[in-house]
């Protein structure tokens, strides 16, 4: 049974088709990488598969249920969380707040109890705080709580988009770029850390990376995007000797 | 007891001392009509500017129509007491539950506007809430709703803004605040985190109209008349600039900047061609040196010196 399963997927914005007869499907548990040059569609997939753009044509289910037409905000609360490529945190706000921010979905007491500080308000606050701290030790940012987002380094702002993400208690994880401008050693990290969490939280991953030791290190199956179409799809060897992976990647060889 | 219900506590029991106080000294005559006055102004000011603040502050959505909001809880609430002969605590409840009606109605529509669009369209909403008033002759028209009793005094005044205070305080420091404030923070970045952006922003900001609402009630009943003249545009900017100066996102900045410029427009009130200059003045300064207002988005009672003060109970 799939978990994501997208079928004959196109964009179109104006005259330029960005995605088109996009194909994919993930079943439960898999670690699945997409790829592709720069300017293949790669984000607006991301973009069709959370709700922030609608499909043109095509249909997209995730757990059995389509889920076009829904915003966004309903796609993160079926079970899609996802990171960005340009990372946006609550910069203002402080580490903490940030994780417990994607608790919301998840609590239950209302605005009145809120106001009058009564009913569930106190237990499920101590939750919140409690399960956004658990979730920063995993993280190994903890003792950065109190700090303001914005003022974490370039590679702790990425963690805490994660952890973020995370907190949203999603079944499947988009990671658009998650090693984008890290360094060997951290992008090493990284990938321990991914394959770590998905063991622990028993996740789906699909994630969108340029660093090829990354995509080949921990994803079971690639697909490739080139100009909006997906071209190739396969086991991480199987792509690397794809005749037409390197043609997109390299170019052809003069005749 | 939780440690944060004892601080809450606490700072309600400085109030009430404060209260006592007060209202002593307006007993023994110590402190004038006119500062009384004032007193009653500043706590309807302070109801403006921080239920204006979470819209504007908390959610950043960024209205301009305020005043209109004041206008009709003022005018709703004057034709419970004077046209039914209602209590004035239905009154102050009917003025709210009006204005945040029409904030609900209002906001449906014009949030999904963002920055510049958003500010227009609220400037002129409230500007029409004026005009449809001023030509409605069951509430006096262009001469104004007269004969409202004044059921405002300082006690009235000072525990309905506390209440908001309380209202607004517990409502941000929840996980609905949360999500008001991450709408502020990043929209996108909330409506990915499973944050219904739309809703939480048609809530603030029916919040924020019902207790500008509230305002406008008291605000009648202490004056005799509600008056369309009362509640311009240039008061919406008033009330805006209350917000600024104290700190977008903090209740304790807004409370601030409404006791300094009523304070200010008082003190100035004999030298009345002064007023606007030491006002402008004051904002230039502000504006230069400390462009985050005078608290950011800090609360007083969340500075270091203030935890010490509390033996570092949190």
């Amino acid at each position: 049974m799939n978990l994501l399963k997208a079928e004959k997927v196109s964009k179109v914005f104006g005259g330029l088709k960005a995605v088109s007869n996009f194909d994919i499907h993930i079943d439960k548990g898999e670690l699945i990488g997409l790829i592709g040059p720069n300017g293949a569609g790669k984000t607006t997939a991301f973009n069709l598969l959370t709700g922030v753009y609608q499909p043109t044509t095509g249909a997209i289910e995730f757990d059995g249920k389509s889920v076009v037409g829904l915003k966004p905000f309903q796609i993160t609360q079926g079970g899609i969380a996802r990171t960005f490529q340009n990372i946006r945190l609550f910069s203002e706000l402080s580490v903490l707040d940030n994780v417990k921010i994607a608790y919301h979905s998840h609590v239950e007491y209302g605005l009145v109890e809120a106001v009058l500080r009564v009913g569930r308000y106190f237990r499920e606050e101590d939750e919140i705080e409690q399960k956004a701290i658990d979730f920063l030790k995993i993280f190994k940012l903890e003792h950065k709580k109190d700090e303001i987002a914005k003022n974490l380094p370039y590679g702790e702002q990425r963690r805490l988009e994660i952890a973020r993400a995370l907190a949203a208690k999603p079944k499947l994880l988009l990671l658009d770029e998650p090693a984008a401008g890290m360094n060997p050693q951290e992008t090493q990290a990284l990938m321990e850390m991914i394959s770590w969490i998905r063991k622990e939280f028993g996740l789906t991953i699909l994630l969108i990376e340029h660093d090829m030791n990354l995509v080949m290190g921990i994803c079971e199956r690639i697909y490739v995007l080139e100009y909006g179409s997906i071209i190739a799809h396969g086991t991480p060897n199987e792509i690397k000797n794809n005749p037409q992976v390197i043609k997109a990647y390299l170019g052809e060889e003069v005749e | 007891m939780r440690a944060i219900t004892k601080k809450d506590l606490k700072i309600a029991g400085a109030c009430v001392v404060l209260y006592a106080i007060i209202e002593a000294l307006l007993q023994m005559d110590i402190i004038g009509s006119f500062w009384e006055l004032n007193l009653i102004l500043i706590a309807i000011n302070i109801i403006m500017s921080v239920s204006l603040n979470l819209i504007n502050g908390y959610t950043g959505q960024f209205s301009l129509g305020h005043a209109g909001f004041m206008a009709v809880g003022a005018y709703v609430s004057a034709i419970i007491t004077v046209k039914f002969h209602l209590p004035f605590l239905l009154a102050i409840i009917v003025g709210a539950l009006g204005s945040g009606l029409l904030g609900f109605l209002i906001g449906l529509p014009t949030l999904r506007l963002n920055g510049d669009y958003l500010a227009i369209a609220t400037l002129g909403l409230g500007e029409i809430i004026r005009i449809v008033i001023l030509n409605i002759p069951y509430v006096g028209g262009a001469s104004g709703f007269m004969g409202i009793p004044r059921y405002t005094n300082f006690t009235w005044a000072f525990f309905v803004c506390l209440f908001t205070l309380f209202f607004i305080k517990n409502l941000v420091n929840s996980s609905h605040g949360r999500a008001c404030i991450s709408i502020r923070e990043n929209e996108i970045a909330a409506e990915a985190m499973g944050i219904d952006t739309t809703r939480y922003k048609v809530i603030a900001f029916t919040i924020g109209a019902a207790f500008a609402g509230v305002a406008g009630a008291l605000f009648a009943h202490y004056f005799y008349i509600a008056h369309p003249a009362s509640f311009t545009f240039m008061m919406s900017f008033n009330y805006l600039t209350m917000v600024v100066m104290g700190g977008l996102g903090s209740i304790t900045g807004s409370i601030a900047g409404a006791v300094i410029l009523t304070f200010v427009s008082a003190a100035l009130a004999s030298w009345p061609e002064w007023r606007m200059i030491v006002y402008s003045i004051v904002l230039i300064l502000l504006m230069l040196y400390r462009p985050q207002g005078l608290f950011g988005n800090v609360e007083l009672t969340s500075l270091s010196i203030f935890k010490r003060f509390k033996g570092g109970s949190k």
